[in-house]
């Protein structure tokens, strides 16, 4: 039975791109069989991520419209054989995109794919609205900061009223997923911690994805951070997580803190 | 002295709680709104028309506002009239 999951937030910024390619990535290196699906049309950019920019023939919207076939807009990743992107539109605005549409492809894509994650763009407006409206579950990305804090809340309530779950009565399934995470900025009381997020935001913890160097690397050579250094702690964190996705009960690892050279000498935190 | 270490002991303890304390408030005003939808605009409606029962405006003039506090929220109503509005309430009665 095919799953759908929006990566969502509300605020934009906060790694929902990143979270869509690594997490799909690590699902389709677990076996599953995956589709990362681009909602910010008019702003794509998780072809970028995975990789993929240059091989972007036809788009979701291309598809929703009927000028293309599903499987002409479908790109199969080079790395992983059951990987799929399939993107957004560069050129057209989010009024494209109709309900019907967007209806019509998700059917298509459960009935081919284990997995269809639904990469949102930020905003409430309709483009985001339509990224959640056929999802079974939702992954809320936030850093830990107040605006974004905020923001995931807003979403979370929209998750309960806007979805086509719940106006069915039923509930999406939420999964909260903190990313920028630096550990030892929260032990000392710069940063929210852990226990104020999900205590605020009353949701279930996914994963807690460290601030890294990683990420950025990854995106620079358009590799899902997964793939890229599957060893890294990002991309540990984003594996274990996905498990999590699968139903696997995996421990609750909060990255270690990091140390400067200099701070380890002198046996001190690292600014 | 003291007070370099009263600002050494400040900053140790660091930002964060004040940004979960300021959360906690704003989100539970928004979570409350959010169930009785666009309380603001459903008052600037209804002001508007009991206004305009007795004086001719600009429902452009009318603004609405709401200040939330920890322990009081404030509810301002500011309603631009045009000059002479007294004559023209004059002529109409």
């Amino acid at each position: 039975m095919a799953k759908v999951l929006v990566v969502t937030s509300g605020k934009g910024g906060v790694g929902k791109t990143t979270s869509t390619a690594a997490l799909g990535a690590a699902l389709a290196q677990q076996g599953e069989k995956v589709v990362v699906v681009d909602f910010d049309v008019g702003l794509r950019n998780l072809d970028l991520i995975m990789g993929a920019e240059r091989r972007v023939v036809f788009d979701l919207i291309n598809v929703v419209q009927g000028v293309a076939k599903l499987s002409q807009a479908l790109i199969r990743d080079k790395r992983l054989e059951n990987l799929w992107l399939l993107p957004a539109s560069q050129t057209r605005d989010k009024d494209a995109l109709t309900d019907e549409g967007v209806r019509l492809v998700i059917e298509d894509l459960r009935t081919k794919f284990d997995w269809v994650l639904c990469d949102s763009p930020a905003g409430i407006e309709r483009g985001a609205t339509l990224a959640m409206r056929y999802a079974d579950e939702a992954v809320i990305v936030a850093n830990p900061e107040v605006s974004s804090v905020r923001d995931a809340d807003r979403i979370i309530g929209m998750l309960d009223s806007k979805t086509a779950k719940a106006e069915k009565g039923e509930q999406v399934k939420k999964h909260v997923l903190i990313t920028r995470y630096d550990t030892g900025r929260a032990t000392r009381g710069e940063m929210l911690n852990i226990d104020d997020i999900l205590e605020i935001l009353a949701t279930p913890l996914l994963g807690i994805i460290p601030e890294s160097q990683d990420v950025l690397r990854a995106s620079n050579v358009g590799s899902p951070v997964t793939l890229n250094n599957a060893a890294s702690t990002p991309a540990r964190a984003y594996a274990d997580a996905a498990r999590r996705l699968n139903g696997e009960s995996v421990a609750m690892i909060v990255p270690a803190e990091r140390k400067s050279f200099m701070g380890r000498l002198l046996g001190r935190r690292a600014a | 002295m003291s007070m370099n270490l009263l600002r050494f002991i400040r900053r140790r303890s660091g930002s964060a709680p004040v940004a979960r304390e300021r959360l906690q408030i704003l989100l539970a005003h928004e979570r409350g709104l959010r169930s009785q939808p666009d309380l603001l605009g459903i008052l600037r409606e209804e002001i508007l028309a009991v206004v305009s029962r007795h004086v001719v405006l600009d429902p452009e003039k009318v603004v609405v506002r709401m200040d939330r506090g920890k322990s009081v929220s404030t509810l301002e109503v500011d309603i631009e009239l045009p000059n002479g509005f007294e004559k023209k309430l004059a002529v109409a009665s």
